[in-house]
């Protein structure tokens, strides 16, 4: 894992900083002459998960390359509350065209900077899931076929939340968004639809790929640092959770995304040319419904009136990326998958799974050290 | 505008002009809870305090010990005999297991010792001279805290040697002597004078004759409390205390091959242990109650059991002749209290010791006015201070739990009454915190032990003892034990609440001096609140 072995028990390696680190194992955001890429005064909701991972990405972009980077920003929430005319957010070279462009502008700053002989100037594409995952699919698809020299970042929030939260093809199932309303017999958000970025990512062999959410920032800040090592097409997707449209607590932001990952519906790992190379294990694994419970989207799956079987069907999803990222340590040896790389071609069954993971579910106290 | 650039209007300005704080309903503010062991320590050591130090290492570890020192001047001592009720209630229980507080404790005492660490008064002289009656632990207590708020102070004690029931009733298996002697001298090392061998009769006559301005009264409770038993003229019965003290002196008591002890107290397991160590064959305790109603620590009757002493529970000593004693089996009635069955066994014991509770010698009492004792202890007000004005009692004479730390916790409370007492004014305590009970803390951020540090740290906590792990882990493992405090309640600088803030709105202030909040762009969104581990943030409402 690229998480710092940190011998401190009392705190480990989760929380931002520790007084009793040396200075070089501190995190970026630990720092107090940090960049804040990212300041104070956007228009970002209370609790906005985004603008936490904007700037946890962004200040270690800054870090790795010593400040000399740009970031070309796709329409959305991020770019709609950082600069609103004439003030600006950002304290990095930033530039905003359109809502689908933001890879192609990305990768024709990159041109420009090789064409100057300038190639230590790095380049960062960032946008929302739906500037990445639907309107700016093709320009990012082209991007990464071209494998030009651009990371990529995806704040991932699960629906168009500046426009009113309408469903994207990051939007998950059963969730309710204003274009999938909760109501007939399969409220929110239907299954099987949508997009899995990540392996999309994956499936075109670019250098490197990972995901990661705003609840682990060492886990994030060391991935960044580790894309800005490879020269060529990089892809981060953040899992960044959205109180005004999820109808969450804008102080459980973090708390989401840690749940998230310990349920395992996020995955969260790191993928090589195409391969996965290492996967964050869950530490304390939880059943789904404890994700889903605090966030309005999801309110008409419980109570009364709920609807038990979706949130068995979501657990179902959980489980199916438990077994496919092999996210539990210590796995039986009948539920490893084959072969010794992780998560290729392996095709679980999910009823069967829901069998083998409640016996997985007794394994699930893991140390916790990475 | 011809310095714009085409379509451009306005000059760029920053967001740092929109003052988001606007937004708030509600506001972070940092606050220190009170964390359970402080709350729990009848020495009102502030534990989270001298972890928090001693995790550091290196300079730290002197850090730690003063930090201990400024309401406790005994940590050696206390980390092999106190009962650490701050384990009991530690938060980290709930997570895995309670820290080792009394063993980091006894780690610092013990590097204290070993390399001569000494403590200043740090007030100048007062001009007031007090006197205290008794050198056990509340004695040394209130001398060393009245010494360091400037008073000059004299102890007068009837034992041959000061340290009272330190001395007197805890077996040296328990506290080595040359770790007690160590603590106090450095005490009488700061100028107190002690008087030995010396029984006061009249504390009253005794003040004026010496000037005294004040006196603190601790003599302790040393009479071991007598029951009826018939008993043949051949019986050899002995007091619990009595056993206790002569294994201080020349003439190491005679019990004989076979031992019984009557009583459930920790004083009964002391002197079964004793009899065990002094070459006793068979040590029995008799009790008339069941286990799970015996006053002694759960773990003292554990230690003593695999010492191979034996327990009588439901039984009651009917007879004593030479050699053997009449045994009646007892039966709990529904209100919980023993009743006799009629069932009688006998049972070889060459002596019996009595362990039934102590009581205080009150004569140097008699005839001062305005002092009531009660049921064999003195009544104190809230400022430990008895019915005749400037004359103060603590200690096991005083009616509270009688253990070692209490006795400590009693000394000190005195010594800042009798403190504001001597100034005409008025000891008053600090506000106390609310307590940082476990539902305050976010666990997430607590690592789990690594599972190789785990069993040499079991064996710590097991033994208590460091010495008797391999040597050069000592320090390691006092390391990671404090390590382990999760700082319920009070900032520990792990930079979350600056990390996590999406409005940047926290402001690190660097090492020792926490954080603060620029409200100026504080949307008041409590991620702050719900992501500090230790539960030092809360959320209070703005007001408009």
């Amino acid at each position: 894992m690229p998480y710092q072995p940190i011998k401190f028990y009392q705190t480990g390696s989760f929380v931002v900083g520790n007084r009793l680190l040396d200075q070089n194992e501190r995190s970026v955001q630990s720092d107090t002459e940090r960049l804040n890429s990212l300041t104070s005064g956007h228009r970002a909701c209370q609790g906005c998960g985004e603008a936490l991972g904007a700037r946890y990405a962004l200040d270690a972009v800054a870090k790795a390359t010593g400040g000399r980077m740009i970031a070309a920003n796709a329409t959305g929430c991020l770019e709609v509350f950082s600069t609103p005319f004439p003030e600006t957010s950002w304290r990095i070279p930033w530039i905003h065209s359109l809502f689908g462009n933001a890879p192609a502008v990305a990768t024709g700053i990159a041109a420009a900077m090789h064409a100057k002989g300038r190639d230590d100037i790095r380049v960062v594409g960032q946008g929302g899931d739906g500037g990445t995952i639907d309107i700016g699919f093709g320009c990012l698809s082209g991007m990464f076929e071209r494998n030009d020299d651009v990371l990529y970042i995806c704040y991932d929030n699960e629906a168009y939340m500046n426009t009113g939260v309408q469903r994207s093809g990051a939007t998950p199932p059963a969730a309710r968004t204003a274009t999938t309303q909760a109501v007939g017999p399969n409220p929110g958000n239907v299954f099987g639809q949508g997009k899995d970025m990540p392996r999309i990512a994956m499936a075109h062999e670019i250098p490197y790929v990972a995901t990661a959410t705003v609840a682990e920032l060492r886990d994030l800040e060391a991935k960044v640092e580790r894309a800005m090592s490879f020269r060529g097409a990089r892809y981060i997707h953040v899992f960044v959770p959205c109180p005004l449209g999820w109808g969450s607590s804008s102080n459980d932001t973090i708390k989401l995304a840690r749940l998230v990952k310990e349920t395992g519906l996020f995955p969260v790992f790191e993928a090589e040319h195409g391969e996965v190379t290492a996967v964050s294990k869950i530490r304390r694994r939880i059943p789904v419904e404890e994700y889903l419970r605090p966030q309005r989207r999801y309110a008409h799956l419980f109570g009364e009136h709920g609807h038990p079987e979706t949130i068995e069907r979501i657990q179902a999803l959980a489980d199916r990326n438990i077994a496919r990222y092999a996210l539990l340590d210590d796995l039986p040896d009948s539920l490893k998958p084959p072969g010794s790389a992780v998560g290729r071609q392996v095709r679980w069954q999910s009823e069967d799974l829901s069998e083998q993971t409640s016996a997985m579910a007794i394994l699930t106290e893991t140390t916790g050290a990475h | 505008m011809p310095n714009k650039p085409f379509a451009i209007t306005l000059n760029v300005g920053s967001s740092l002009a929109n003052k988001t704080g606007s937004w708030r309903t509600e506001r972070p503010v940092y606050v220190d809870r009170l964390p359970p062991c402080n709350n729990a320590c009848p020495a009102g050591e502030n534990i989270q305090g001298w972890l928090y130090q001693g995790e550091e290492g290196g300079d730290g570890y002197y850090r730690a010990w003063h930090q201990i020192m400024l309401d406790n001047p005994f940590p050696a001592i206390m980390g092999r005999v106190c009962y650490h009720p701050c384990e009991t209630v530690c938060n980290r229980a709930q997570l895995d297991t309670a820290v080792g507080i009394n063993s980091v404790e006894r780690f610092l005492g013990d590097e204290a010792i070993k390399q001569g660490w000494t403590i200043e008064p740090d007030a100048p002289p007062s001009g007031k001279k007090v006197l205290i009656i008794g050198a056990g632990p509340s004695g040394l207590s209130a001398a060393y805290h009245l010494t360091m708020l400037g008073h000059k102070v004299t102890i007068a004690d009837s034992g041959r040697a000061p340290g009272g029931m330190m001395r007197y009733g805890i077996p040296k298996y328990r506290l080595p002597r040359d770790v007690l002697d160590a603590e106090i001298a450095r005490i009488l090392d700061m100028g107190v004078t002690l008087g030995l061998n010396r029984t006061v009769r009249n504390v009253a006559d005794e003040m004026a004759a010496g000037g005294f301005d004040a006196a603190f009264l601790a003599v302790g409770a040393h009479i071991g409390r007598r029951a009826y038993i018939p008993a043949g003229e051949a019986a050899h019965i002995l007091d619990a205390v009595s056993v206790l003290r002569s294994m201080e002196g020349e003439q190491k008591p005679l019990l004989g091959r076979s031992v019984a002890v009557v009583g459930g107290g920790n004083t009964a397991m002391d002197v079964a242990r004793t009899a065990k160590r002094l070459g006793a064959t068979d040590a029995v305790v008799v009790y008339r109650r069941t286990r799970d109603r015996m006053p002694a620590h759960d773990f003292e009757v554990e230690e003593a059991i695999e010492e191979g002493v034996e327990m009588r529970w439901l039984s009651t000593v009917k007879h004593a002749d030479a050699g053997k004693l009449l045994i009646e089996k007892m039966v709990m009635d529904e209100a919980g209290f023993p009743q006799p069955t009629g069932d009688f066994e006998e049972l070889e014991a060459d002596s019996l010791v009595l362990a039934m509770g102590q009581d205080a010698d009150l004569a140097l009492l008699d005839g001062v006015p305005g002092i009531e004792a009660d049921d064999g202890v003195v009544k104190v007000n809230q400022a430990m201070m008895t019915g005749h004005p400037g004359i103060f009692a603590g200690g096991d004479m005083v009616p509270d739990d009688r253990t070692v730390t209490v006795g400590i916790g009693h000394g000190k409370k005195a010594a800042r009454n009798i403190d504001a007492w001597l100034r005409d004014s008025r000891y008053e305590p600090g506000h106390k915190h609310e307590v940082a009970h476990y539902d305050k803390l976010n666990t997430w951020y607590y690592a789990d032990a690594p599972a190789t540090v785990r069993p040499t740290l079991d064996i710590a906590r097991r033994t208590s003892t460091f010495e008797e792990v391999v040597g050069g882990l000592d320090e390691t493992n006092a390391l990671y034990e404090a390590r382990r405090c999760l700082s319920c309640g009070n900032c520990f600088e792990c930079d979350n609440c600056y990390g996590v803030c999406p409005d940047n709105a926290v402001v690190k202030l660097g090492a020792g001096n926490r954080f603060e909040f620029n409200y100026d762009y504080c949307k008041g969104c409590g991620i702050c609140v719900q992501e500090c581990p230790c539960g030092a943030i809360e959320m209070e409402p703005e007001t408009i």
